[in-house]
């Protein structure tokens, strides 16, 4: 691990009960570097953002391997460090801000409570800081917003608000568990912009959890793709969506709306379901869906091997893969 | 806050004016002439006209209402028929006889209630919350005259510990808050408050329950809260519920307390309207009625307005 590392995750394993949903998790993010962490619902990738703040009831799940915030050994805290750990040196933003806010308590206590729980300040101080991060995220007549219950602003305001509570104790990494799913689409695109800009202005790292391919690519720097509990892609966001080398990945390009809108096309989707996580196949677990999918890969599950600079694809036939999509772009542009 | 305060009270007058009418309609519809039980059987019909005219029995409904509610709206609900004395100040001391037990009553079943409910809450499946929920279960199925009858059996004819009834050790019927007149609340008490208990223990653990599953308790962890930052934020949360709870027991209390203060012989309303049945006495049945479902009225308003003190989301006038 050097200096340069935000978030080190070594084998991350996490279950509950017999399921085993995040099963091997290597990933790096580097300081100030966005990350998005895509897959499909239940491919472990909101496991795995929770993890990095071990946010799971303590008897009820089971966490091993490695996870490392700037060089700290997140597993190793205690509870009184882990407590003083969140939303200090990383924190968290939510799907729903509806529901992550106290219904009871202005948005305002809320961020204020956040701040005297982790900082020395007088009250007044902190409502004054909260003022200021209020501004930071352009929320209009902020003063007046402070004291505002959550039902009272509106799906966009209140990530915007969200955020602000998320920065409130100036945190080296955020964790954005699919900010934007819940909000309008007009919406969206404001909310991914002002991550982005934070995460230049403050030098943030940011790992953002989405089944959007336009909101990782908005965001990120670099995107990695999950499915079972597993990653089975990663690379710059470029190299992601221009060269693709897992089937996986290429299924979730195709199967993107915005290819099939204007031709009257069908919509194309990957057949069948993820498996079953109690009950998991030998072999790689995307085989069953494959259209790539041949002997060796229901028998032996393919590591992540490198196919680029950067760039690393868990497929036994990753080139293939990679030239299906290329000759299928280049149909396309020859259609048009 | 005061506008809503206002509107709430508006909205009370009809469901008052209505309780008025139910009142004074249901003793009328019972069967039985209220006169016979105090007049000898024997009295001639010249007495039991006079008798009648007297308490104005032989106008019709409608007037006798209209005269008993103006009599009502200037406090006077009229004089007990079984001891000439007047209703009001009959149903008062009952009244706040009961409002003693009935607070005591609601505050130990509140106090064990939340307690129970907390603990079954927040280590649901675990043998504590097994626990927790057999008892509230036991004290919302066991016949508390039965439970009444038990404990003076234990406490008061084997152990000797307490008196088995009153409210006082010189019979008069008021109530003093020193320790003579305490040990006179003990039982009767308790009784009454192992419903309560058993209800408030359930609705609260439901309750926590729900609120540790929403995704703020999560977002509070998140965010570095410790565990008594987020058990402040399930109080908060979980306090407008309860506190209605609590609100309605206690009217419950008020008014449905005839089986224990009659085990205990504490001389409270309930006692009261059970000597009112008996002895057909009519303007005190009537009387102790009416205050105590204008009692309930009160209750709910009050309730109203603290639930909309404490949640925000409750929309304001």
């Amino acid at each position: 691990m050097t200096d340069t590392q935000a978030v080190v995750l070594k084998d991350l394993k996490v279950g509950f009960g017999k399921v085993q949903v995040v099963d091997g998790v290597d990933l790096t993010l580097e300081r100030g570097q966005a990350m998005a962490l895509i897959g499909e619902s239940g491919s472990g990738k909101s496991v795995t953002l929770r993890a990095i703040l071990r946010l799971f009831p303590e008897g009820r799940s089971r966490i091993t391997g490695t996870v490392a915030v700037s060089g700290r050994d997140v597993l190793g805290l205690s509870k009184r460090e882990l407590a003083d750990y969140r939303g200090r040196e990383v924190s968290m933003i939510f799907q729903e801000p509806l529901l992550a806010f106290d219904p009871v308590y202005t948005v305002g206590q809320q961020i204020t409570e956040a701040i005297l729980r982790h900082e020395k300040v007088s009250k007044a101080e902190a409502r004054a800081r909260a003022l200021a991060l209020f501004e930071r995220v352009r929320i209009p007549s902020p003063e007046r917003r402070l004291d505002n219950f959550p039902h009272e602003m509106s799906g966009g305001m209140r990530q915007r608000a969200m955020i602000a509570l998320a920065l409130a104790c100036r945190p080296q990494v955020l964790l954005a568990d699919e900010p934007t799913t819940a909000l309008d689409a007009t919406v969206q695109i404001q909310i991914l912009l002002l991550l982005r800009e934070l995460q230049r202005d403050l030098g943030l790292s940011i790992i953002l959890v989405t089944h959007d391919l336009g909101a990782a690519v908005e965001v990120a720097d670099r995107i990695s793709v999950m499915y079972a509990g597993h990653i089975v892609e990663t690379g710059s966001a470029r190299q992601i969506v221009r060269d693709p080398h897992h089937p996986y990945t290429i299924g979730l390009l195709r199967s993107r709306a915005e290819g099939a809108m204007d031709k009257g096309a069908r919509l194309q989707t990957i057949p069948g379901s993820p498996p079953d996580l109690t009950n998991r196949p030998a072999g790689c677990p995307f085989a069953p869906r494959c259209f790539l999918a041949e002997e060796r890969c229901r028998r032996e599950r393919p590591p992540l091997g490198a196919v680029g600079d950067g760039h690393q694809a868990a497929c036994w036939r990753a080139e293939e893969a990679a030239a299906a999509f290329r000759a299928g772009q280049a149909r396309e542009l020859a259609c048009a | 806050m005061l506008l809503y305060i206002l509107k709430r009270l508006l909205y009370v007058t009809p469901v008052a004016f209505g309780v008025s009418v139910v009142c004074f309609a249901l003793v009328h519809l019972a069967p039985g002439d209220p006169l016979s039980a105090v007049l000898p059987a024997d009295a001639t019909q010249a007495t039991i006209d006079e008798m009648r005219a007297a308490y104005g029995f032989d106008k019709p409904l409608p007037v006798q209402y209209a005269i008993w509610l103006w009599h009502v709206l200037q406090g006077d609900l009229g004089t007990s028929i079984a001891t000439g004395r007047p209703v009001l100040g009959e149903v008062a001391r009952a009244v706040v006889n009961s409002l003693i037990l009935a607070s005591v009553a609601t505050l130990i079943g509140f106090t064990f209630g939340t307690l129970f409910g907390f603990v079954a809450g927040y280590h649901r499946n675990s043998i504590l919350d097994r626990a927790a929920s057999a008892l509230s279960v036991f004290g919302v199925s066991v016949p508390h005259y039965w439970l009444g009858m038990v404990l003076v059996i234990i406490f008061s004819a084997t152990l000797g510990w307490l008196p088995p009834t009153g409210a006082g050790p010189d019979g008069s019927g008021n109530w003093r808050p020193d320790f003579e007149h305490l040990r006179y609340i003990i039982l009767p008490a308790i009784t009454m408050s192992v419903i309560p208990t058993g209800i408030i223990a359930r609705t609260v653990r439901a309750l926590v329950a729900d609120i540790l599953a929403q995704d703020f308790v999560e977002a509070l962890r998140a965010k570095g809260m410790n565990e008594w930052g987020v058990f402040k934020h399930v109080v908060r949360n979980a306090a407008p519920t309860a506190l209605a709870i609590m609100g309605l027991q206690l009217g419950y209390l008020l008014g449905g307390s005839i089986l224990i203060e009659t085990v205990f012989a504490w001389p409270g309303t309930g006692f009261l309207l059970n000597a009112a049945i008996f002895q057909r006495d009519l303007p005190l049945l009537q009387g102790s009625i009416l205050v105590l479902a204008m009692f309930f009225v009160g209750l709910n308003l009050i309730v109203d307005v603290m639930q909309t003190a404490l949640d925000p989301r409750i929309e304001r006038a």
